[in-house]
């Protein structure tokens, strides 16, 4: 489920890929990215407590899209 | 001309993968401040927006030279030794931006900066700004923020709320007045830089035409402040902003920066209006009243 | 954060300074078997926390057992500038020669500690400082030097104090220096220092203050006195209110929304941050408004903490509407605060356009900030509305009454 300012979109593929999850729960600085041995996890709570910081789209490029849910109509 | 930073200080900032650190660090780059490298231990070998991490003060040294400033931004239990650390390594002019650090902590800190021959800003602090030259700290927040409330000029701004100097600043620019240097004290009972202690640091700047504080109950900062006004004859007119005065009817209660408390009557922002008044400081009620009144401070002085 | 006197003799207690016997009670008999294990004439003495017990008629002297009961119950019920004894000190009696006076505080301007010291205690030490400045030293030492007793010796002897007083009261002092330090006090006080006839020297009465931002340091030694996380030890108690604040602010270390303290008004104020909410509160008062809270965000609190922190102003008896102000901005970001706000509103049940009378915060990532608002058709203001202005139309909305 989105949060209510913020929703993040990940490309399958990078779950699967533990090197990466490891690096996207590492480089956000609100926790919203979780590795687990399943891969990687998105922690719904901390959406909203997104800080805009593209640290995310940094690591991963292209495989990560951050949703402003408040610019949709 | 600006004083203690300029576009050619390098800084660090220790504590750089946090949060708050992150966000500084961007906005600092942004706005075209030199940072040589970042501090967290355990994390050497990461970059954050392309500055080098490292475990510890000493290997940026190594790495890159001398560095000028810190900027510290580590949570409170890790704050002093982090100052300590900076100290150490010849760090000559330290950015203290944690809040909550007990007081003793901090007294321990200065003391040992004065030894070292150093300078500490803060803590609690957003840090400083040369308009157009550099910032350290996260005053003013995202460059493009920064722009909107600082702009060059011959104001020179000290506030011991970090927010209240940007509210300044940007009424200041709103009103066509720029600012030669802003600096966040801190809101501390105990703090690295006052504003007397600021003082002879714009006194000596030729660019700084007046200066305009930011002022609460509680401590003895604006006493001092008087006092070196008057001791050392300063060609520099001074202009005040005076918040907190539904404080002088609530004894004992705690509001606002750590500082920020009235225990007897020298606390009371009465008092300390009185005070300023008498050594020539002009006192505004609102912040929108400071432009002209520094205006016409300025035009007496010409 | 002040210690009750008993509290303050439990930590000089700790570190071996000498004292008369003594008990703490609640209760009228507990007072009478309190004098008869002291043995002796007693002075009972109520636990509150501020000065001027004597004049209050919350210190009494007590020659027998049914005395001590009967101060007791009269102490009780004395207030000493407006709050009551939460218990009663019974303390053995003794014949005192002399008072003296010693205090460490810290002193903002040299960023040092400082020792005052008189020999002339019991009384109000500034009234001496004027009378009798020969018989007050003030004496500042270094926080990062190994702490050394001569210190104590000189600022003793600096009032005149020699021969044996000197020497004995050298270790005293210098264990109170000590104490400020090691328990990150603010005020480190013994007023008086009792002479005794053969010459020993003990302490009367204590005031000692730790440093709110120190509690979390010194934990095991609060535990050990049975001080709980909600005495904030203000002026006066904390209500619910106020202490649900608390508890908003300590969910995460990011940022600070809290300090909130109530106030009896309509109009709630979601404000920041530590000068902001200060210059905030003037204007809303200057204005006529009505403020049912002050409160600080700053530092940029997460969305969570701003939100429940909405939710707590906006869920308080009374209050019809809030006001979200600040200062420009630099760390704390706008649109953080918005999500915070606009979903605290949500969440308690409100339209936030209808909730939130002015939301005048401009500054860091302002842009991002306005969006949300727009989106959910909140009123909000840049920085061309100053914080007067923007405090003045909160306050004509709440007089339209709609």
């Amino acid at each position: 489920m989105p949060g209510l300012f913020i929703d993040v979109k990940v490309d399958p593929e990078v779950a699967k890929d533990a090197t990466l999850a490891a690096k996207l729960a590492e480089v956000c600085p609100v926790s919203i990215f979780k590795a687990s041995e399943r891969g990687l996890e998105i922690v719904e709570s901390e959406l909203d407590e997104c800080v805009l910081c593209d640290l995310c789209l940094e690591v991963a490029p292209g495989k990560v899209e951050i949703v402003k849910l408040y610019e949709q109509k | 001309m600006s004083i203690l930073i300029s576009k050619d200080t390098r800084f660090i900032v220790q504590g750089i993968t946090g949060r708050e650190a992150i966000n500084l660090t961007r906005e600092n780059l942004d706005y075209g401040s030199k940072i040589v490298g970042g501090v967290t231990p355990g994390r050497a070998g990461r970059d954050v927006y392309g500055v080098p991490v490292y475990d510890c003060v000493r290997d940026i040294v190594k790495a890159h030279g001398a560095v000028d400033g810190s900027i510290v931004c580590v949570p409170p239990r890790f704050t002093q030794d982090a100052v300590f650390e900076a100290l150490e390594n010849e760090v000559k002019l330290i950015v203290v931006v944690t809040e909550n650090v007990p007081r003793r902590e901090v007294a321990q800190m200065v003391e040992l900066a004065e030894l070292r021959g150093a300078r500490i800003i803060g803590p609690n602090c957003l840090g400083m700004i040369s308009p157009d030259e550099a910032k350290m700290g996260g005053i003013g927040g995202p460059a493009a923020n920064t722009r909107q409330a600082y702009t060059p000029g011959n104001i020179g701004v000290m506030s011991r709320s970090g927010g209240m100097t940007t509210e300044i600043a940007s009424t200041l620019t709103n009103a066509g007045l720029g600012q030669s240097t802003a600096v966040s004290i801190g809101g501390d009972a105990i703090i690295g830089s006052s504003y007397a202690e600021l003082m002879p640091l714009f006194e000596a700047d030729p660019d700084t035409k007046a200066i305009a504080i930011y002022s609460e109950p509680g401590g003895r900062m604006e006493a001092e402040l008087a006092d070196w006004i008057r001791t050392n004859k300063s060609r520099l007119p001074v202009v005040a902003f005076m918040a907190g005065r539904f404080m002088d009817e609530m004894q004992g209660m705690r509001f606002g920066h750590a500082g920020t408390i009235v225990e007897g009557v020298e606390d009371t922002t009465a008092e300390k209006i009185k005070r300023m008044e008498a050594a020539g400081i002009s006192v505004a009620e609102r912040i929108e009243e400071i432009p002209e009144l520094l205006r016409k401070r300025l035009a007496e002085v010409n | 954060m002040r210690f009750y006197e008993y509290e303050a003799k439990a930590l000089f207690a700790r570190h071996g300074l000498p004292m008369g016997a003594s008990r703490v009670v609640e209760s009228a008999a507990a007072a009478r078997e309190a004098f008869d294990a002291i043995g002796g004439p007693c002075v009972l003495k109520g636990q509150v926390l501020s000065g001027g017990r004597m004049k209050a008629g919350a210190v009494k002297f007590a020659d027998t057992a049914d005395e001590a009961a009967a101060h007791f119950d009269a102490i009780m019920p004395v207030e000493v500038k407006g709050q009551k004894s939460r218990s009663v000190l019974v303390e053995s009696k003794s014949e005192i020669v002399q008072e003296y006076f010693a205090a460490v505080t810290w002193d903002g301007r040299a960023k040092r500690p400082v020792l005052v010291f008189s020999d002339m205690g019991g009384i109000d030490i500034e009234e001496v400082a004027e009378t009798h400045p020969d018989h007050v030293s003030k004496t500042h030492f270094s926080s990062i030097l190994p702490l050394s007793p001569r210190v104590a010796k000189e600022a003793i002897g600096a009032t005149g104090v020699t021969g044996s007083d000197l020497n004995r009261l050298t270790p005293i002092i210098f264990e109170l220096m000590q104490l400020f330090l090691r328990y990150d006090l603010t005020l480190a006080e013994i007023n008086p220092i009792g002479k005794l006839a053969d010459g020993r020297f003990i302490v009367l009465d204590g005031h000692i203050d730790l440093e709110a931002e120190a509690r979390g340091i010194h934990k095991e030694l609060l535990d050990e006195l049975g001080i709980g996380d909600d005495e904030t030890r203000q002026a006066r108690p904390p209500t619910e209110f106020e202490i649900a604040g608390a508890r908003v602010n300590a969910v995460d270390h990011r940022g600070v929304a809290g300090n909130v303290v109530e106030f009896d008004g309509n109009l709630g104020l979601v404000i920041g941050a530590g000068g902001g909410s200060l210059t905030l509160f003037d204007a809303v008062r200057k204005h006529g408004g009505k403020p049912a809270n002050y409160c600080e965000i700053g530092g940029n609190p997460s969305v969570s903490k701003a939100r429940e922190l909405t939710k707590l102003i906006l869920g308080k008896p009374g209050v019809e509407r809030i006001a979200v102000m600040m200062n420009v901005v630099s760390n704390t970001r706008v649109d953080i605060v918005a999500r915070g706000v606009v979903s605290g509103c949500i969440e308690s049940g409100k339209d936030p356009a209808e909730a939130i009378a002015i939301f005048r915060i401009p500054g860091a990532w302002e842009d991002e900030g306005f969006k949300i608002l727009e989106k959910y058709g909140v009123e909000y203001c840049d920085r061309s509305v100053s914080m007067y202005e923007a405090a003045g139309r909160a306050v004509a909305k709440m007089g339209a009454g709609s």
